[in-house]
C-alpha cells in the first residue's frame, strides 16, 4: 500500500467558530493506482489533497506513506518527504514566475537530488515543451502552463502525483489534452494518482472514485 | 454614500496599522529632515536680514570711501555744512572677556528714521545714558547672555539687534574701538534738501554706495545654505520613497473595496475625489508631526550650525531657534505635495481601471528589460548632462544641479545594472536554489528598486560627503602645519601696547614677525591686505600653491603680491597680473596661496609696504618665533608684563585646536543629515519589504510546497536583502567618488573659492558597506520572521482555487 | 514769552531721541543754572549759548514783500536743549541742537528741520563775530565794532523746495523784556532770561521751486533761555508779534488751559523803549477757523489792547502754515487791518 489516511479529522478556526472540514476520513491508494476525489465545494476535497502531499498536518488520525506517518514528521522532514515523494499540479499551475520553463521543469526534481536530464528532456519533448524551455510562466498560455506544472510534478519520479482540479482552468478540449497526457505519463512512470475534481466526466477516467460530502467519503 | 464610502477605504488603516505607521513615519521623518533644514536655515536668513538692516544698510545709500577705509569725522562736518542730510556711523570688532563683538557706533539724533531699528530715547534707555560715558550696549538677548559678568557698560535688551552686535553711541564706539574723530560711512537720509552742493566739491574721496539688500554673510554663506538645502531636498526623496511604497501597498490592497464601492454606485469621480481626501488628511498629520520632528532636529543642530558659521564667515546666528510660520507652511504644503505626487500614478490607474478588473492582487510583473533600459538611457543622458554642466556651466546652482543630475542618473541607471548583475550570479550558480535565489531576487527588483534607489542615494552621499570631508581634514591639518609655523601669536591692544610688546618681545625671542593688516576693496569685494616680515618663518612654510621663484624677495622689495586661492579663482587672477592696492598703486601678483577657512579674498605684501600704503592698517598682532618648550613660559611672562588677557596671547597648538574645532563642528550637520538620510533610506526598504511581503506569499507557495522548508525560505529572503544592499553599495562607491569629486572640485571652488586634491579612505567605504548591509538585514529581518510563522493553511491557500 | 518754552517742551516730549530732557525736567532743574533777578545782560557775551541753563533758543520771524508785490514769510530758529548743565568735548557733548525754518508764501507754507549734536562742530553759537548754525543754516554776523553784534545778520537756509538769504540790519536798538531782560514767568515765579531786536529791515531773495525773488521786509529776533518747565493743565498758546505801520510794536500771547487762560504783552515804542502789560490786558478772540492736515485751527483773529487803544484783527498770508516738523504747530504770516494796520507772525500750538 502507498498511500493509507486513518480517521483523518481537520478543522480550521474561522471568524465564526471552528470549521470542520474533514471528520475522520480513511482511504487507501495503491501503486500505480488512480483515484479520484470527487465533491461539492467546501466539501473537504482539497484538504484531504494537501494533508496527503505534506503540506498541511491532521488534527487527528494517522497518513501513512510507504508505510511511514508523515503526520508526524517535523517541517524539515516534511519539506523532505515534499522533496523527493510527491508531485504536484495544481488548477492554478502555481508555477515558479521566476524561472523559465526548462528551470520549472526540472525544479523539483534537483530539490530533491532526483534530476535526471534525460527523463527531463524526454518528459519536454513528450509535454511539447522543447521550444518553450526559455520562456517564463506568464509569457505561456494556460494549457501550457499545466503541461510544465505536470512535467515538474513528474521529472523527480515520485511515485505519488496529487493533482487539485488541474483542468479547472482549462477549457474543455485542452483540458482534456493535458488530462490525457498526465494519464499517459503515468501509466509509463507507474506513479500514482490522486486528483481532486468536481466533474464526474473527469473522474470517471480514473481506476476509482470517492465521494467526499461535509468532511466525510461517502 | 460619501461617508460610508469614506468609512469603506479608511477602514483599510485599521486592519493595516503597521502600514499606516510606516506611511507616517516616511511622511514625517521626510519632511522632519526637510523642515529642520529649512528651520536652520530661515534662523540664519533672517540674522542675516536683521544684521543687513542694522543701522538701515539695507534700505539707505550710504557714503563710504572708495578704498573701504574710515573717513574722517571732519568730512561728516563739511557735508552737513554742505546741505548733506547724512548720519554717522562706525563700525568695528572688540572682544570683552573672549566674546568677539561688532561694535556699531551711531548718532541717533541724526539718524535717519528708516535706520532707527531702536527708539533710543525710550525711557528704558535714555539719550542722555546712551551718548554720555561709559553708554549704553543695546544688543539681543542671547547677546547680552553671553556677555553676562564681562566688562561692559550696562546693556539694554533688543531684539532687533543681530546676535553679536552690539549698537552704541557714535562717540562710545569712537573710544572703544580706539579710533577718535573716524568714521566708517555715512548714512544718507532718503529726504535730501534740493540746494545740497555736489560730492564732488564736498568730499571728492567718497562715493554713494546704493543699499545693500543683502548684506555680505548672506553672499558668503549662501554656498552653506545651499549645501544644507541640497540635503535637505535629498533627505526628503528618499523618504518620499517610503511613502510611494507605503501608498502602492494600501492601494493595491484595496482593489476590491474600490472594485466595490464603485460595483454599487459610487462615481468614480467622486471615488478619486474620497482618495485624494484620504491623502490629504494623511499627509497633513504626518507634515505636521514632520515639521514638529523637524524643530526637534534642528534644534539639536543649531548649535552646531551656529558655531560653523561663526567659524567659517564670522556670521552671527543665535543658537536657539525661533518658530516662523513659513516653516511651518512650506512643511505642510511640501508633505501634502510629495504625498499626492508619489500616489499620482496609482491614482491614475485606479482612474483608469475597467470596473470589472480581477480582483487578485497584481503580482509585481517581470519589468520588460526594454523599460529598464530606457529607464537606464535617461539616466546615462543625465550623467552626460552632468558632465557638461560641470564643463561648460558655473556657478554654485550649476554644481548642485550637475550633481543632482549626476545622483539621479546613477539612480535610474541602478535597477539596469542590478539586474544584469544578477542575471550573471543566476548564470554563473549551479545550485538549484542559488539560481532560483538570484531569479527570484531579480524578479523583486521592480518592486524595491526605489527603495534601492533610495538607499544608493544616501550611499552615495555618505561615501562621497564622507571623502570630501575626510579629503578636507587631512589636507586642513597639514595646512594648518604651514599656516601656524610660529609658536606663539600675540595681539596687542592699543597702538602704544603694539610698540612696547614688539620691543619687549624683540630681546626675548628669536623673531617677532609683525602681522599687521588693513581692509580694502578690490574686484568688488572686501579683502584683506596683510603686511608681512622677510623671514625664513614664510619663506619655508608659507603654503603655497604657485609662485614665481623669486616670490620672496619681490614682496620682501615691495615689489610683489601674494593672493589667497579665493581672491584668485574669484577674480580669475594669474601670477603676473597686478593687484590695485591704493589708489595709483599697484603691483604684480607673485604667489597664489592656499587659506582654507577664510571666507574673504586676502592678500600679502612686505610690511613696510603696508606702512606706507596704509598707514592707519591696524598694527596690533604678533607672531613669535621661540624654542618652542621656552613658549609656553614666555606666554606667561608676557602677560604677566603687559597684562594681557588670556586669549591675547596664544600658542600654536590652542590657535590649531581652536581650527580643527571649527572643522569638526562645521560638518557635524553634514555627518548628522548623512546618518538620518541613511536612516530613512533604511527605512524605505524596510517600508519597500513589508509592501512585498503580503505578495510575496504567493511566489514562495510553490518553492514551498516543493519542499523548501519555511526557516531556509526566510533566511533567504533576508540573504536576498543582503545581497541587494550589497550589490547597491558597490553601485555606490564609483557614485559616492563621483559626488567627493563634485564636492571637492566644483561646489567647494564655486563655494569657497578652493579646491582641494582628493584622498581616499577605503576602511571608511567598508564601514559605510557593513552599515549597508546592517541596515538591509535588519529591514528584512521583520517580514522574514512573519514568514516564519504562517501556518501551512495560509500557504495552502495560494493553491486554493478561489482565494 | 512763554508760548517760546512751551513750544521746546512740547518738541521735547515728541521727539524721543530729545525725550530725555523733557523727562528729567522736574521742579528742582538738576543742578541747571536758575535766571536770577537783578543779574544784569552783558553783551555780547550773552548772545551767546549759555550751556549751564537748560534751554535756549534764537528766533527769527520776517515779514517780506517780494518784486513781485507780493507778501511772503520766512522763519529761521536754532533750539538748544541740554541733557546736563556743562558742555563735554566731542561726542560727549550734552547739548542737543534743533533748527526750524520755513518760508510762506501765498500759495504754500514750506518747513524744514535739522537735528545735531553739540561738540562735534555741525551745530552751535559762536562769538566774535555771531554765529548761530546748523548744518548748513546759518545766522552770521557781521557787523563792524563797536556795533552790538546783532546788528546785522545774514541768514541762510535751505529745505525741500525752497531757500533764503536774507540780509538783515538793525534800525533800532535791543529790547530786553521784563526787569531789564529778566522776564517772569508765572504767578509761581518761573522766568527767563529773555531779549529782543525787533527793528531789522530786511533784504534779500527767497528760491521758491527754484524761482528766486527778491525781497524786502521786516524782521523780529527774540533769544531767550531758561532752566523751568511750565504749568501741567496749560494745553496750548496763540502768539503774536506786531509791527505796525506806525512804527511801534506789539508782542503779545494767550496761554490756553481749563480756565480762561493766561493772557500777557508788552508795546514797544518806535524809539525801543519796552512798555510791559499787566497780565489781562491783551485779548485775542478766533475770528474764523480753518481745518488743515487733520487740524482745526484759528485763522483770524481780534486782538485788542485797550490800554493803548489797540483794536485789530489779523488775516494770514496763507491759511495752512502748518510746520511739518516733528512736532507740529502753525506759524505764519499774518496782515493786520483795524486800528494799527501793519504786518506781523501767528503762532498757535496745541491744536
Amino acid at each position: 500500500m502507498l498511500l493509507e489516511l486513518a480517521d483523518v479529522s481537520k478543522s480550521y478556526p474561522t471568524g465564526e467558530g471552528i470549521l470542520h472540514v474533514l471528520r475522520g476520513v480513511s482511504l487507501a491508494l495503491d501503486a500505480g493506482e488512480s483515484l479520484a476525489l470527487t465533491g461539492e465545494s467546501g466539501s473537504g476535497k482539497s484538504t484531504l489533497l494537501h494533508l496527503a502531499g505534506g503540506l498541511d498536518r491532521p488534527d487527528q488520525g494517522a497518513i501513512r506513506f510507504g508505510g511511514q506517518d508523515i503526520a508526524r514528521l517535523g517541517d524539515r522532514e516534511l519539506a523532505s518527504f515534499r522533496r523527493v515523494s510527491v508531485g504536484l499540479v495544481f488548477q492554478q499551475f502555481n508555477l515558479i514566475p521566476s524561472l523559465d520553463v526548462g528551470h520549472n521543469l526540472a525544479f523539483q526534481a534537483r530539490l530533491g537530488g532526483r534530476h535526471d536530464a534525460d527523463w527531463t528532456d524526454r518528459l519536454a519533448e513528450r509535454l511539447g515543451l522543447v521550444k518553450l524551455l526559455e520562456r517564463y510562466p506568464e509569457q505561456l498560455s494556460g494549457g501550457q502552463q499545466q503541461r510544465v506544472a505536470i512535467g515538474r510534478a513528474l521529472a523527480g519520479r515520485p511515485q505519488l502525483i496529487l493533482a487539485d482540479e488541474p483542468t479547472g482552468n482549462l477549457d474543455e478540449a485542452t483540458g482534456d489534452a493535458v488530462l490525457d497526457l498526465m494519464l499517459a505519463l503515468l501509466a509509463e512512470t507507474g506513479a500514482a494518482l490522486l486528483m481532486v475534481t468536481h466533474s464526474t466526466r473527469l473522474a470517471a477516467r480514473l481506476g476509482r472514485r470517492l465521494h467526499l460530502t461535509a468532511g466525510r467519503l461517502t | 454614500m460619501l461617508a460610508q464610502g469614506f468609512l469603506a477605504l479608511l477602514s483599510h488603516w485599521r486592519r493595516h496599522r503597521l502600514q499606516l505607521a510606516m506611511l507616517l513615519l516616511g511622511l514625517a521623518l521626510a519632511t522632519a529632515l526637510w523642515s529642520a533644514v529649512q528651520a536652520i536655515n530661515g534662523e540664519a536668513r533672517a540674522s542675516y536680514a536683521r544684521a543687513a538692516a542694522v543701522v538701515g544698510q539695507d534700505r539707505l545709500e550710504q557714503l563710504v570711501r572708495a578704498d573701504g577705509m574710515r573717513l574722517p569725522q571732519s568730512d561728516y562736518i563739511a557735508l552737513r555744512k554742505a546741505g548733506w542730510l547724512v548720519s554717522p556711523v562706525i563700525e568695528g570688532e572688540k572682544r570683552f572677556d573672549g566674546e568677539r563683538l561688532r561694535i556699531l557706533g551711531i548718532d541717533p539724533v541724526t539718524l535717519p528714521r528708516e535706520a532707527a531699528q531702536v527708539d533710543v530715547g525710550a525711557e528704558d534707555i535714555g539719550l542722555s545714558r546712551f551718548i554720555t560715558p561709559p553708554g549704553l550696549f543695546i544688543v539681543s538677548r542671547e547677546t547680552a547672555d553671553r556677555l553676562a559678568g564681562a566688562a561692559t557698560p550696562p546693556l539694554s535688551i533688543s531684539e532687533a539687534l543681530p546676535s553679536g552686535t552690539v549698537l552704541t553711541d557714535i562717540g562710545i564706539a569712537q573710544d572703544l574701538l580706539d579710533a577718535p574723530g573716524q568714521l566708517s560711512r555715512l548714512l544718507i537720509d532718503p529726504r535730501q534738501p534740493t540746494a545740497a552742493k555736489p560730492l564732488a566739491e564736498v568730499a571728492p574721496h567718497l562715493v554713494r554706495r546704493a543699499p545693500v539688500a543683502e548684506s555680505d554673510l548672506s553672499r558668503l554663506t549662501d554656498s552653506f545654505h545651499l549645501n544644507l538645502t541640497a540635503f535637505g531636498l535629498l533627505a526628503f526623496a528618499v523618504g518620499l520613497f517610503i511613502v510611494h511604497s507605503a501608498i502602492g501597498l494600501a492601494f493595491e490592497q484595496r482593489r476590491p473595496v474600490i472594485r466595490t464601492l464603485r460595483a454599487v454606485g459610487l462615481p468614480l469621480r467622486t471615488l478619486i475625489g474620497l482618495m485624494v481626501a484620504e491623502l490629504l488628511v494623511l499627509s497633513t498629520v504626518a507634515g505636521l508631526i514632520g515639521v514638529a520632528l523637524g524643530y526637534g532636529v534642528a534644534a539639536l543642530l543649531l548649535p552646531d550650525v551656529a558655531a560653523s558659521l561663526r567659524g567659517l564667515y564670522g556670521a552671527e546666528v543665535p543658537g536657539t531657534l525661533s518658530i516662523r510660520p513659513s516653516v511651518w507652511g512650506l512643511g505642510l504644503a511640501i508633505a501634502v505635495a510629495g504625498t499626492l505626487a508619489s500616489a499620482a500614478s496609482r491614482l491614475w490607474r485606479i482612474a483608469a481601471m475597467p470596473l470589472l478588473a480581477p480582483a487578485r492582487p497584481r503580482a509585481w510583473s517581470l519589468a520588460s528589460e526594454r523599460s529598464l533600459r530606457l529607464q537606464a538611457a535617461a539616466g546615462l543622458a543625465l550623467l552626460a548632462a552632468a558632465w557638461l554642466i560641470v564643463g561648460f556651466g558655473a556657478g554654485l546652482v550649476a554644481g548642485f544641479t550637475a550633481l543632482g543630475a549626476m545622483l539621479l542618473g546613477a539612480a535610474l541607471i541602478l535597477p539596469l545594472l542590478l539586474s544584469v548583475l544578477l542575471k550573471l550570479a543566476a548564470a554563473l550558480s549551479k545550485g538549484v536554489v542559488a539560481q532560483w535565489f538570484w531569479a527570484d531576487t531579480r524578479q523583486q527588483l521592480p518592486g524595491l528598486s526605489l527603495a534601492l534607489m533610495a538607499l544608493l542615494l544616501a550611499l552615495a552621499a555618505n561615501a562621497g560627503v564622507g571623502t570630501m570631508v575626510q579629503s578636507f581634514r587631512q589636507t586642513f591639518v597639514g595646512w594648518l602645519d604651514q599656516r601656524l609655523p610660529s609658536e606663539l601669536y600675540v595681539t596687542t591692544r592699543s597702538a602704544a601696547e603694539s610698540l612696547q610688546v614688539r620691543e619687549w618681545l624683540r630681546q626675548r625671542s628669536d623673531a617677532v614677525l609683525p602681522i599687521w593688516n588693513a581692509e580694502l576693496r578690490m574686484f568688488g569685494q572686501p579683502v584683506q591686505v596683510f603686511g608681512i616680515a622677510d623671514h625664513a618663518t614664510y619663506r619655508d612654510h608659507w603654503p603655497m600653491l604657485e609662485a614665481e621663484p623669486d616670490a620672496w624677495d619681490r614682496i620682501a622689495r615691495g615689489e610683489g603680491v601674494l593672493a589667497n586661492e579665493q581672491l584668485m579663482r574669484r577674480a580669475a587672477l594669474r601670477l603676473g597680473d597686478t593687484i590695485p592696492l591704493e589708489a595709483g598703486v599697484s603691483l604684480p601678483l607673485v604667489g597664489v596661496f592656499s587659506d582654507y577657512g577664510n571666507p574673504k579674498g586676502q592678500v600679502i605684501i612686505g610690511v613696510d609696504m603696508l606702512v606706507k600704503l596704509f598707514p592707519d592698517a591696524s598694527r596690533l598682532r604678533y607672531a613669535v618665533r621661540i624654542a618652542p618648550d621656552r613658549a609656553p613660559q614666555l606666554a606667561a611672562d608676557l602677560r604677566r608684563a603687559f597684562d594681557l588677557p588670556l586669549e591675547n596671547v596664544v600658542n600654536q597648538a590652542t590657535v590649531k585646536d581652536f581650527s580643527l574645532k571649527i572643522f569638526e563642528r562645521t560638518f557635524a550637520v553634514t555627518a548628522a543629515l548623512n546618518v538620518l538620510t541613511l536612516g530613512v533610506a533604511g527605512l524605505a526598504i524596510f517600508a519597500s519589504l513589508l509592501t512585498l511581503s503580503g505578495m510575496r506569499l504567493s511566489q514562495l507557495a510553490p518553492a514551498w510546497a516543493m519542499g523548501l522548508a519555511l526557516r531556509r525560505l526566510a533566511l533567504l529572503e533576508v540573504l536576498r536583502s543582503a545581497a541587494l544592499a550589497s550589490f547597491t553599495m558597490l553601485a555606490a562607491v564609483p557614485v559616492g567618488l563621483g559626488l567627493a569629486w563634485m564636492l571637492l572640485a566644483v561646489i567647494n571652488v564655486e563655494a569657497f573659492g578652493w579646491r582641494l586634491p582628493m584622498h581616499l579612505f577605503p576602511l571608511d567605504w567598508l564601514r559605510l558597506f557593513l552599515l549597508a548591509v546592517a541596515s538591509a538585514v535588519l529591514a528584512a529581518l521583520l517580514p522574514a520572521l512573519w514568514l516564519t510563522r504562517r501556518r501551512p493553511a495560509d500557504l495552502v491557500k495560494v493553491f486554493a482555487n478561489e482565494r | 514769552m512763554n508760548a517760546r518754552l512751551i513750544i521746546l517742551m512740547l518738541l521735547l516730549m515728541a521727539v524721543p531721541a530729545l525725550a530725555q530732557g523733557f523727562a528729567g525736567l522736574g521742579g528742582d532743574a538738576q543742578g541747571f543754572a536758575m535766571p536770577r533777578r537783578g543779574v544784569p545782560l552783558a553783551f555780547p557775551r550773552d548772545h551767546g549759548a549759555h550751556p549751564d541753563y537748560r534751554i535756549e533758543w534764537w528766533y527769527l520771524t520776517a515779514n517780506l514783500k517780494g518784486d513781485d508785490g507780493r507778501d511772503y514769510g520766512a522763519q529761521w530758529t536754532l533750539f538748544r536743549s541740554a541733557l546736563a548743565p556743562e558742555e563735554r568735548p566731542g561726542w560727549q557733548s550734552p547739548q542737543l541742537w534743533m533748527g526750524h525754518a520755513a518760508l510762506t508764501t501765498a500759495e504754500r507754507h514750506y518747513s524744514a528741520e535739522r537735528v545735531g549734536r553739540g561738540g562735534v562742530g555741525q551745530a552751535g553759537v559762536t562769538l566774535a563775530p555771531f554765529s548761530a548754525a546748523i548744518d548748513d543754516w546759518n545766522m552770521v554776523g557781521h557787523a563792524k565794532p563797536p556795533a552790538d553784534e546783532l546788528s546785522a545778520l545774514t541768514i541762510t537756509a535751505a529745505g525741500e523746495g525752497f531757500s533764503y538769504r536774507l540780509e538783515l540790519d538793525a534800525q533800532g536798538p535791543l529790547v530786553l523784556q521784563g526787569e531789564r531782560g529778566y522776564s517772569v514767568k508765572s504767578a509761581q515765579g518761573q522766568a527767563s532770561y529773555y531779549y529782543s531786536q525787533p527793528f531789522y529791515r530786511v533784504t534779500g531773495s527767497i528760491t521758491v521751486d527754484g524761482k528766486e525773488i527778491v525781497v524786502t521786509g521786516q524782521a523780529w529776533f527774540d533769544h531767550e533761555w531758561s532752566s523751568q518747565p511750565l504749568a501741567k493743565d496749560q494745553t496750548g498758546w496763540d502768539w503774536f508779534s506786531f509791527h505796525f505801520d506806525s512804527g511801534a510794536k506789539l508782542m503779545g500771547f494767550r496761554l490756553r488751559d481749563q480756565g480762561d487762560g493766561f493772557t500777557s504783552a508788552t508795546w514797544i515804542n518806535p524809539d525801543g523803549t519796552p512798555e510791559p502789560q499787566p497780565p489781562g490786558a491783551l485779548t485775542v478772540t478766533p475770528r474764523a477757523w480753518a481745518e488743515m492736515k487733520g487740524h482745526r485751527v484759528p485763522v483770524q483773529w481780534n486782538v485788542s489792547l485797550p490800554a493803548r487803544g489797540v483794536a485789530v484783527t489779523t488775516a494770514p498770508v496763507i491759511e495752512d502754515a502748518w510746520m511739518e516738523t516733528q512736532v507740529e504747530y502753525w506759524e505764519g504770516p499774518v496782515r493786520i487791518t483795524g486800528s494799527h494796520p501793519g504786518v506781523g507772525y501767528v503762532e498757535m500750538t496745541g491744536y
